[in-house]
């Protein structure tokens, strides 16, 4: 490298401005051929977000990251997984017993997908909070949603894998659901088993989507979510759009840069969850039976029906609407409308604010039933439907479709604060 | 029986090392000497209490009864092991788990696996699994005795020790046996060589009906001794404890391991999260 020697003393520069280093070589061989800098300055160092997010604003980074946790860790177990009837059960065995730390990677993958559901409930739950489904974040909920619907049927389809008996009859309660559609009902079911039981023909294709289907579509879809946020911005906990307040540069007041303040921030809630995930998979890794059954210890066995039929935790909330009608058929188009209602949300919600910072006491009524109703139902889902569970269960699936229904009043009648200028943030 | 044995032999001695010290020595020797009078006196009592005496009615409770095992306590483990071999390997096997992995994980030396544990002419490599044909077994029991690999994390160890311990004699069952834990079970009552033979006493629970008629329902009462094991009942429920602390251990080798590594990675997470925590704190000092 040529050295140039400089004659007097150097120009000092002016203060507060850094000397940029000279890109040269590779990086600009790389940019004139991938936009890389581009991309780094547009979506991380130039994306402004709100700079009031706060501790709610974690999940979505951490979905992300039990997403790649699921995906290495998926890709592992495939490895030492045999898929059939005959041998998922046994090789399942392998895995925790002779695979070197086959144990760990498992439990990695068991306790990951119990905290995507729990994450992605909780970043479900501040939209709900903050309003964040609201125009224009419609599409962005939207593919939320479809991010959501494809994660329920990699966790069922994971679900079954293993092979034990509270797969095969989780599968066969799930699957026959499928059966009580008018007409083609019966067909499908069949046409979804590759059989006329759930058998080997289930499982393998069980196994084709869940490992490559599957996470493929969460791949595209969670893309598609990111590009969508990044165009419309994110929302915030005041529920304000920053970009209509900007300062003479054109860029927003109370923006600041993704990176490095919320890579570094995020960086500091994934160490946060991973000592709460770390406990849980290392010392209760079945969590008493919530994420992972009991009877899932012993082999598939059509002749013998666990106790009662369970599905894992984060799906009871369904399975309690499901059983609380005695129609099958209602059911299971109760199961489907209480899914579905959250696609509606961005047009059911007609008040003038979007967080609940400035709503009025009917809209945190509503919302506070129905977070004891997603609870409740969630505990019913796991008790046998009895005597006085039925009676709860139908009183809670009415609260639950209530809080939908009744949306559209309760926002447009209730006494909003107002909502400030500027977001409300105190520096640390 | 031990614990109650040892806060009496606790108390005073706590209280005797406030005595003068010319007297300590006759003192404490005199604790230790009652101590151990009453040891023996209640370990007796309890013997009798729990054998073929008077106050022979028990198992009222047999619903709360706790396991209480503890996989990292190694004896009681590798007691139950042979425990397995003798009284359980003849119609169960351990199919999921190799000798060499039970020899290794339960410091089992390889001459005394091979001469003690391992039936001839098995490879320490293999699988434990039972020598009786699965088809003979279906033939005697009406089915095929379960793989007992996985029983403690199907269905608990308080279900494994309720089940051995609540086995009665039923002239009704084709083994001459019932249970409570799993009643009408296929498996004859094995371990009555060492338990002995009991009786469960059932008392009739009438419901009033329709029409002034009565449904009767037979409901446990208590156990009655019939005849004594070779083990009283303390060893026998050690005997137990053990054998299913081994199945605890056998349903998931790694469990100890498991923990262990566990602290060191949730230190290691405080650590970077803390870390995590001052570099966000630093950066963020520009944002107002």
């Amino acid at each position: 490298m040529a050295v140039k020697i400089a004659t007097g003393a150097p120009a000092p520069l002016p203060t507060g401005v850094v000397a940029e280093p000279a890109k040269k070589g590779f990086w600009v061989w790389l940019n004139k051929r991938l936009p890389v800098e581009e991309f780094i300055t547009t979506q991380m160092t130039g994306y402004l977000a709100p700079k009031n997010f706060n501790v709610w604003y974690f999940f979505g980074s951490l979905a992300l990251a039990v997403l790649v946790l699921q995906l290495l860790s998926g890709i592992y177990l495939t490895m030492f997984y045999k898929v059939g009837a005959a041998t998922s059960f046994d090789s399942v065995e392998y895995i925790m017993r002779e695979v070197d730390y086959g144990w760990l990677i498992r439990y990695l993958h068991s306790t990951g997908a119990s905290a995507f559901f729990i994450v992605v409930y909780l970043h479900m739950y501040r939209a709900l909070l903050y309003g964040s489904y609201r125009a224009p974040r419609e599409l962005l909920w939207l593919i939320g949603m479809a991010v959501y619907l494809a994660l329920m049927a990699e966790a069922f389809m994971g679900y079954v894998l293993p092979w034990g008996n509270m797969s095969f009859w989780g599968a066969q309660v799930i699957v026959n659901l499928f059966g009580t559609i008018p007409g083609i009902g019966p067909g499908l079911v069949e046409w979804i088993r590759g059989d006329y039981a759930i058998a080997d023909a289930t499982l393998d294709r069980f196994f084709a989507m869940h490992v490559a289907l599957l996470p493929l579509a969460l791949i595209l879809l969670v893309v598609l979510h990111l590009a969508a946020l990044h165009e419309v911005g994110s929302n915030n906990p005041d529920g304000i759009e920053i970009k209509e307040k900007v300062g003479r540069d054109g860029k927003p007041l109370d923006g600041i840069p993704f990176h490095p303040y919320y890579t570094v921030k995020d960086i500091f809630g994934v160490g946060v969850f991973a000592v709460l995930f770390a406990i849980v998979l290392f010392f209760v890794p079945t969590l008493g039976g919530l994420f992972l059954e009991s009877p899932n210890f012993e082999p598939a066995n059509p002749l013998s029906t666990p106790e009662h039929i369970a599905p894992v935790w984060y799906f009871t909330p369904y399975y309690a609407i499901l059983r609380a009608v005695p129609d099958q058929r209602l059911g299971a188009l109760l199961l489907l409308l209480s899914v579905a209602a959250f696609l509606f949300l961005p047009w059911l919600d007609r008040s003038p604010v979007k967080s609940m910072r400035y709503k009025g006491w009917m809209s945190r009524t509503a919302l506070a039933l129905f977070t004891v109703s997603f609870v409740v139902l969630g505990y019913l889902g796991l008790q046998p439907a009895i005597g006085v569970y039925v009676v709860l269960a139908r009183i809670f699936t009415g609260i639950y479709f209530l809080y939908f229904l009744l949306m559209p009043f309760y926002t447009k009648l209730d006494p909003v604060k107002p909502v400030p200028e500027r977001v409300v943030y105190h520096a640390h | 029986m031990r614990t109650d044995a040892d806060r009496s032999a606790d108390r005073p001695a706590r209280g005797a090392a406030r005595l003068p010290r010319p007297l300590l020595g006759p003192a404490l020797v005199t604790l230790v000497l009652v101590a151990l009078v009453l040891v023996q006196g209640s370990a007796a009592a309890a013997e009798e209490a729990a054998g073929t005496g008077e106050a022979a009615k028990f198992g009222a409770d047999w619903e709360s009864w706790h396991a209480n095992t503890n996989v990292t306590d190694m004896p009681s483990v590798q007691r139950g092991a042979r425990n397995f071999v003798s009284y359980c390997l003849g119609c169960h096997s351990l199919k999921y788990q190799r000798w060499s992995r039970l020899g290794t994980d339960l410091s089992i030396p390889t001459e005394l696996l091979q001469k003690d544990l391992l039936p001839p002419g098995d490879k320490s490599s293999a699988y434990i699994v039972t020598t009786m044909p699965a088809m003979d077994a279906e033939t005697w029991f009406g089915k095929t005795p379960p793989d007992l690999t996985l029983m403690a994390r199907a269905r608990g160890r308080n279900y494994l020790y309720q089940y051995l311990k609540t086995f009665y004699v039923d002239p009704t069952r084709q083994t001459g046996a019932n249970n409570l834990r799993l009643p009408t079970t296929a498996m004859p009552d094995v371990l009555s060589e060492l338990e002995g033979l009991k009786r469960a006493v059932f008392r009739d629970v009438a419901t009033p009906g329709t029409g002034g008629q009565f449904t009767h329902e037979q409901v446990f009462d208590h156990f009655e001794t019939l005849a004594p094991g070779r083990l009283s009942a303390t060893e026998y429920d050690g005997f137990v404890r053990d054998t299913v602390n081994f199945l605890d251990y056998v349903s998931e080798p790694t469990q100890a391991a498991r923990r262990a590594l566990g602290v060191w990675v949730v230190l290691f997470l405080l650590v970077f999260t803390w870390l995590a925590w001052l570099v966000k704190r630093e950066y963020w000092k520009d944002v107002h």
